[in-house]
């Protein structure tokens, strides 16, 4: 039972920080942006959550700050992909390039030190309840709060008018430009949502996955949110049980070690990254009669004269 | 009233030229300011990184051996983007060229087994690399998937296949528990250009490449199929060219060459299999792609401006303490102005309100 319970706990602890961030990209794509630097924002709220953390000695200081760094290197890529309609693949490339390049330079000084985990909920009674105690009401706060953040996203985007402006920009930017909406400032709000979500993400995996921050510590997450999105079906409700999915995979590792399976840690490692090939051509095929995806994703949209 | 575009009747032939050097021109600008803001003296700092090098011969060798990887693989990837097909997964494709092409050396090690070893470790590469990068093409033609995202997922597999080789089966047993192989026979090692230094016959492959590509796009039937697919896909369906082959033919020969630059890495400068091989040339050639304006000769002069970030970067260390991440940032902030000043060629930026219509998929 209690292995049950640690197993369930950690793949909580693995999909939180994917859930975020991917809940921000879909955002971003709905409204019709592919942003490739979620990696690039996780690595810099990662370094900056803890940099926030380590100096103020305050998770929701630490948190903050990673949510501003995601959001002004969103601000970066708003500025190159929607202000100067810049190929919005390679304005992403970039992102991510800069982003871990800075994430290394500020957190140099930062390598080996560590701070004190976040906080996790302890209600007398309720979180002493088996099995289901730590699960439903023993979890860090940011666990509850991107949870909150998926549900309302998913309400926005289906019962209010923000959330059809929103799919009207990313399915069909000249039309709701032809309704008076501005496609630029509402693609760069989400955009910008999109990188404070990421951030949060980033900033998550230092404050409370792990107490410290080691470079490159986001270990390619950022690309795996970017490919839950996908895997969603650009539906909130789909990308819980795609970051739950695929928090059970990353998480494998740690267990098969303590069962004592034969198999390299490596190729557990790799299980994420090799399971979301057969995932995206399975979601690919299952869709061939006609593309779900946001119909302007990955353009850009100027407006002419 | 805000900032927004204007496309220009007709690209603009002089910022069309002038575009990779105002690029480079603000970089330096914005390092200025990030020196001085990390406590640097902006002049000398800049000088360490884009003078120092090119002031002695062995930076200016060292270089050279940098920049070889890097022009041979954006070789590949500007064809790739020019098709619209996006390969954004050649640091994979270097790695199992890498991998393909040592298994060679690592099986043949100390049998001296004649001259046939090397050309063939570099086949294997090659075909490694081309094989790896068929597998998004495949996945993209087939099926429809995202080849940006499945090409970026193998480059994860790849690293941990390396890492999973160099420190379990192909270990060298007399290596102290590094986790690396034996050192190459000499019969698997790429040869000196010139002797003493680190300037290997590889760089002659690149050479060749290069010219090979700029053939391809300027003089032949191919090279016009992948630049009307890739800039007007409804001609080019008019015209009967196959876009799904093109996506398959573009990636493996930039899978091909990816690999090639990893198994020369490893057979020239480096001398065995390691964990780390690259210091990320695969995605640090799709900048070099975008600043060579995914032509082949501008590319071989944007692929020795790389390498200088990468010479300078390593002398920054010493000279400034700087973490060899600056490396990163400077080649994001390039890419960044290189992209920008290329928007300029097609738009104009002025004030004013918004009105007008959808420009219709990735320029």
């Amino acid at each position: 039972m209690d292995l049950v319970e640690a197993i369930l706990l950690s793949i909580v602890t693995a999909s939180t920080p994917l859930l975020l961030a991917a809940s921000g990209e879909l955002i971003a794509e709905r409204a019709g942006v592919l942003n490739l630097g979620v990696e690039g924002m996780m690595l810099i709220g990662a370094v900056c959550g803890f940099a926030g953390a380590w100096t103020t000695g305050s998770t929701a200081i630490g948190a903050l700050c990673g949510i501003v760094a995601g959001i002004a290197l969103a601000a970066l890529f708003a500025a190159a992909a929607i202000g100067l309609a810049i190929n919005q693949v390679a304005a992403g490339l970039a992102l991510t390039i800069l982003g871990t390049g800075l994430a290394g330079l500020i957190g140099a000084p930062l390598v080996g030190e560590s701070i004190t985990a976040a906080p996790h909920l302890s209600l007398p009674w309720f979180t002493d309840l088996p099995l289901i105690g730590k699960l439903l009401f023993g979890q860090d706060t940011l666990v509850y709060l991107s949870i909150g953040l998926i549900a309302a996203i998913a309400y926005v985007l289906a019962r209010t008018r923000t959330g059809l402006i929103l799919r009207a920009v990313g399915d069909d930017p000249a039309s709701a430009h032809a309704l008076g909406y501005n496609v630029a400032a509402i693609r760069t709000l989400a955009v910008l949502f999109g990188g404070g979500c990421a951030g949060l993400a980033g900033a998550y995996l230092t404050l409370a996955y792990t107490p410290f921050y080691a470079p490159g510590m986001t270990a390619g997450r950022g690309w795996i949110a970017l490919a839950l999105v996908v895997f969603a079906s650009w539906r909130p409700g789909r990308l819980v049980a795609g970051a739950a999915l695929f928090g059970a995979v990353s998480i494998l590792q740690l267990h098969a070690q303590a069962f004592g399976l034969g198999v390299p840690s490596q190729l557990m490692s790799a299980l994420p990254y090799l399971a979301t090939v057969p995932v995206l051509v399975l979601i690919s095929r299952v869709r061939r009669g006609g593309s779900v995806a946001p119909a302007a994703l990955g353009t850009a949209f100027v407006p002419e004269r | 009233m805000s900032l927004v575009l204007e496309r220009r009747s007709e690209r603009s032939v002089a910022i069309a030229l002038a575009s990779p050097l105002l690029a480079i021109t603000l970089t330096l600008l914005t390092l200025a300011i990030v020196f001085a803001a990390l406590g640097k003296n902006p002049a000398t700092a800049l000088a360490v990184y884009f003078i120092t090098p090119l002031t002695d011969g062995y930076s200016l060798q060292e270089i050279a051996v940098k920049a070889s990887p890097l022009v041979m693989i954006a070789v590949g990837l500007a064809l790739c983007y020019r098709a619209n097909a996006w390969n954004i997964g050649a640091e994979g494709q270097l790695l199992i060229g890498a991998i393909a092409g040592s298994g060679l050396a690592v099986v043949t090690h100390g049998t001296n087994p004649g001259p046939w070893l090397l050309p063939a470790m570099l086949l294997a590469g090659a075909l490694a690399g081309a094989g790896y990068a068929l597998i998004p093409a495949l996945c993209k033609v087939r099926f429809g998937a995202s080849e940006i995202l499945i090409s970026l997922m193998l480059v994860y597999v790849a690293g941990l296949l390396l890492d999973y080789l160099v420190r379990g089966p192909w270990r060298d047993p007399a290596g102290f528990n590094f986790p690396t192989t034996a050192e190459f026979d000499p019969a698997a090692t790429l040869p000196l250009l010139i002797g003493g230094s680190r300037v290997h016959a590889g760089l002659i492959l690149t050479l060749i490449a290069v010219a090979a590509a700029a053939v391809l796009l300027g003089r032949t039937l191919k090279g016009f199929e992948i630049r009307v697919v890739g800039t007007a896909p409804r001609a080019a369906r008019f015209a009967g060219f196959n876009g799904d082959r093109l996506v398959l033919t573009t990636f493996a020969i930039s899978g091909a060459l990816a690999g090639l630059a990893g198994i020369i890495e490893v057979a020239g400068p480096i001398g065995h299999l390691q964990p780390d091989i690259s210091p990320g040339y695969g995605f640090t050639a799709i900048i070099v792609a975008f600043l060579g304006r995914l032509n082949p000769l501008g590319i071989l002069a944007s692929g020795l401006f790389l390498a200088l970030t990468f010479i300078g970067g390593e002398q920054a260390q010493i000279a400034l303490k700087l973490p060899q991440d600056m490396t990163g940032v400077i080649q994001g902030i390039l890419l960044f102005y290189v992209l920008a000043c290329d928007s300029l060629i097609l738009y104009r930026v002025r004030w004013g309100g918004p009105q007008g219509k959808a420009l219709h998929g990735p320029r």
